[in-house]
């Protein structure tokens, strides 16, 4: 004990003496600026949850490289929302309460995103999800809430003018899994098929945690189904493929940017079952000429950063161009200079409405291949 | 309403219905003999999944080529060490607790599910994992044109025959054997069985033991026919299962084995020819109505209250 004790006193010492000499240094170097990246870390979204962390824990590395913020080092704290409402609420609670953090980056499920994103605002915190697309998440009228992708709408219309106009579908099967994303993107389709004069033959919910579909796959058949649009995530929506290809529907199936990774081919049981299968998604970030230099970094570490790592590499990029501008952490002040200026990311550059919605959306088709990858669809 | 599309949906129902039957057989016989609620069931269900990947895994590593031995030999692996799960739960969560309130092993079955799950979790991670497909192709039947036609896969005639075979042998086993003679004394009368002297602890082991075999059974054959699994899987399963027992009338063997029919063919049919949103709430509907007019279930009998 007593020897601790004294090891303690040493150490202490130490850093006395260290703070003397590099005193000017050590009272530049003393502020953090805490960033909260929240999302699904673990549960069934986990896969998402970690894309996110991957991207804002590089990008922390090299802007605190590059000299921080004002010289202030980011700190990440974690928030596991694990895509539930309740537990987002907590998490965002705790973010604001007891970590005191300046902005968050997240959440990913529009369902957590909503209502975790009203705390932020109350708290005056900055909050930027690289990943919910429902509308609603920018649709209340909160001015400090922003995000780096698309709108659920601005995927249904690119979805709808796909499915008509290049697949010429003419009997379409709309399917949900009854979560604000999926039948927010289910919403959107059937809305902008409306609007290029097709109805919908079904439009239907299935159930998320179950695995076998194949009395919705045998009710595809019976309405005489040539194309199915599911507005899901990857851990239904793999089952959901392979029932059809095994019950013998043929038809193409599209998605949205909820079965964007590769564990949607796990999820199906192996490539043979993805091929026919089509999602939107933005373009693809790792053929953006700005982040050659990362996606190589990436790769070299044995890290492939598909999906939403770059998004959300580009999110704590613009946090941090926010706080270096303005020299300020309060929220208001950072949401009105996203609004008035772009912002250069590893995405190209990125720039807001009032709304807090990127002024420029890039949804294109993909299509995955018997090879389980996806390409773009030209 | 095509004929094609009523038979094919019945075929759906009877494979789920097999499923639940078969994970709601461990509901059944647990609650028969010491009248509690095993809510870890489920999980034991989904941590045969699991055990189904890593033998399947393992034995290919083996170099054995051949489908059918590797599914047989992939079955006995997984139904051993998933027996042994259920025998450890009975030991760690409930047989402690054998002489306190009712209450005490239903918290403690509860809690029992949030560790095997948050287990398995953990150290297996929370994505989906997967297995190849092993068994491929399908009939097709009553074929009239293209898009009239029924279709089974083999894997879901696979689980369909092993459930038949497996219900059968247990049937078979609870009525022919001195141990299931043993089971049915306990079930009538725990403590006059005890004076008799049956050795009732191992009676309530061996039960359990049987539950998570065939909650094995179950795991294996749905992840050979899914290819896909969670650490999740056994909750929504679980609750269907055990609305299955329930349904059948719980502590009735051929009850749990109706009732998962009757659970599975009813999604099946609302799901297909009403709607897919309302299936669970139709379901459980139709549970509560069995219940107002059978209380004790489809072929379950009354509890005798004992003077």
């Amino acid at each position: 004990m007593k020897r601790l004790e004294k090891y303690a006193r040493g150490k202490g010492l130490a850093r006395l003496v260290f703070a003397l000499v590099f005193g000017c240094v050590a009272s530049a170097q003393a502020g953090t600026v805490k960033i909260g990246v929240a999302g699904p870390l673990s549960g069934a979204q986990a896969a998402f949850g970690e894309q996110f962390w991957r991207g804002a824990e590089q990008a922390a590395k090299d802007i605190n490289a590059q000299g921080g913020i004002n010289g202030d080092t980011i700190e990440l704290v974690k928030g596991d929302d694990a895509c539930e409402p309740k537990q987002a609420v907590a998490v965002a609670n705790r973010l604001v309460d007891f970590d005191h953090v300046t902005a968050v980056v997240g959440h990913f499920c529009s369902s957590s995103t909503i209502p975790a994103f009203e705390v932020y605002a109350e708290a005056g915190i900055l909050s930027m999800t690289p990943a919910s697309t429902n509308p609603m998440v920018t649709e209340r009228g909160l001015s400090t809430v922003f995000r780096t992708c698309g709108r659920d709408d601005q995927q249904g219309v690119v979805g709808a003018e796909f499915v008509v106009k290049q697949l010429k579908a003419q009997r379409v099967a709309v399917l949900h899994d009854k979560d604000t994303y999926g039948q927010g993107l289910a919403d959107s389709m059937k809305a902008h098929l409306a609007t290029l004069g097709l109805k919908e033959v079904l439009y239907e919910g299935l159930t998320r945690g179950e695995k076998d579909f194949n009395a919705l796959v045998t009710k595809l058949r019976s309405v005489k189904a040539d194309a199915v649009y599911f507005g899901g995530l990857h851990s239904e929506a793999g089952p959901l493929v392979r029932q059809m290809r095994e019950q013998g529907l043929n038809v193409p199936l599209i998605s949205g940017d909820g079965i964007m990774s590769e564990t949607f081919v796990t999820s199906a049981g192996g490539p043979k079952f993805v091929e026919g299968v089509f999602m939107t998604f933005g373009a693809d970030p790792r053929k953006i000429p700005s982040g050659k230099t990362l996606v190589e970094q990436f790769r070299k570490g044995g890290y492939e950063p598909e999906g939403y790592t770059l998004y959300s590499y580009a999110t704590m990029q613009a946090i941090a161009q926010a706080m270096r501008a303005t020299q300020s952490r309060e929220g208001v002040k950072l949401a009105a200079w996203l609004k008035a200026n772009p912002v250069e990311t590893v995405m190209g550059t990125k720039s807001w409405n009032a709304k807090g919605d990127l002024k420029i959306s890039d949804y294109v088709m993909y299509r995955w291949t018997p090879a389980g990858k996806y390409e773009e669809v030209q | 309403m095509s004929f094609h599309i009523l038979v094919q949906q019945a075929v759906n129902g009877l494979v789920l219905g097999s499923v639940y039957g078969l994970i709601a057989v461990g509901y059944t016989m647990v609650y028969g003999i010491i009248g509690m609620i095993n809510f870890a069931h489920g999980d034991v269900y989904m941590i045969a999944a699991y055990l189904t990947a890593i033998f399947l895994a393992a034995l290919t590593l083996l170099g054995i080529q051949s489908p059918p031995l590797i599914i047989l030999l992939v079955l006995l692996l997984t139904i051993a060490c998933t027996a042994l799960y259920g025998w450890s739960v009975e030991r760690i969560a409930y047989k402690p607790l054998r002489h306190s309130t009712r209450l005490a092993p239903l918290i403690s079955a509860i809690g029992m599910s949030l560790i095997l799950q948050n287990y398995v979790r953990l150290s297996q991670g929370a994505r989906s994992q997967g297995t190849p497909t092993l068994i491929h192709g399908s009939l097709r039947l009553f074929e009239n044109g293209p898009d009239q036609f029924v279709q089974i896969t083999y894997a879901q005639i696979l689980i369909v025959v092993t459930a038949v075979i497996g219900m059968a042998l247990l049937w078979y086993w609870i009525q022919a054997t001195a141990m299931g003679r043993a089971c049915r004394a306990v079930q009538q009368d725990r403590i006059m069985a005890a004076l008799l002297g049956v050795d009732t602890d191992r009676v309530i082991s061996v039960v359990f033991v049987l539950g998570a075999s065939m909650a094995a059974v179950a795991g294996t054959l749905v992840t050979f026919n899914y290819g896909s699994f969670d650490f999740f899987i056994g909750f929504v399963i679980g609750i269907k299962a055990f609305t299955a027992a329930v349904l059948g009338g719980i502590g009735s063997l051929p009850g749990a084995m109706l009732g998962g029919l009757v659970l599975g063919l009813a999604e099946s049919i609302f799901s297909g020819f009403v709607n897919t949103d309302y299936k669970d709430v139709f379901a459980f509907s139709l549970l509560v109505l069995v219940l107002i007019f059978r209380p004790s279930g489809l072929l379950g009998h009354p509890e005798v209250e004992k003077v």
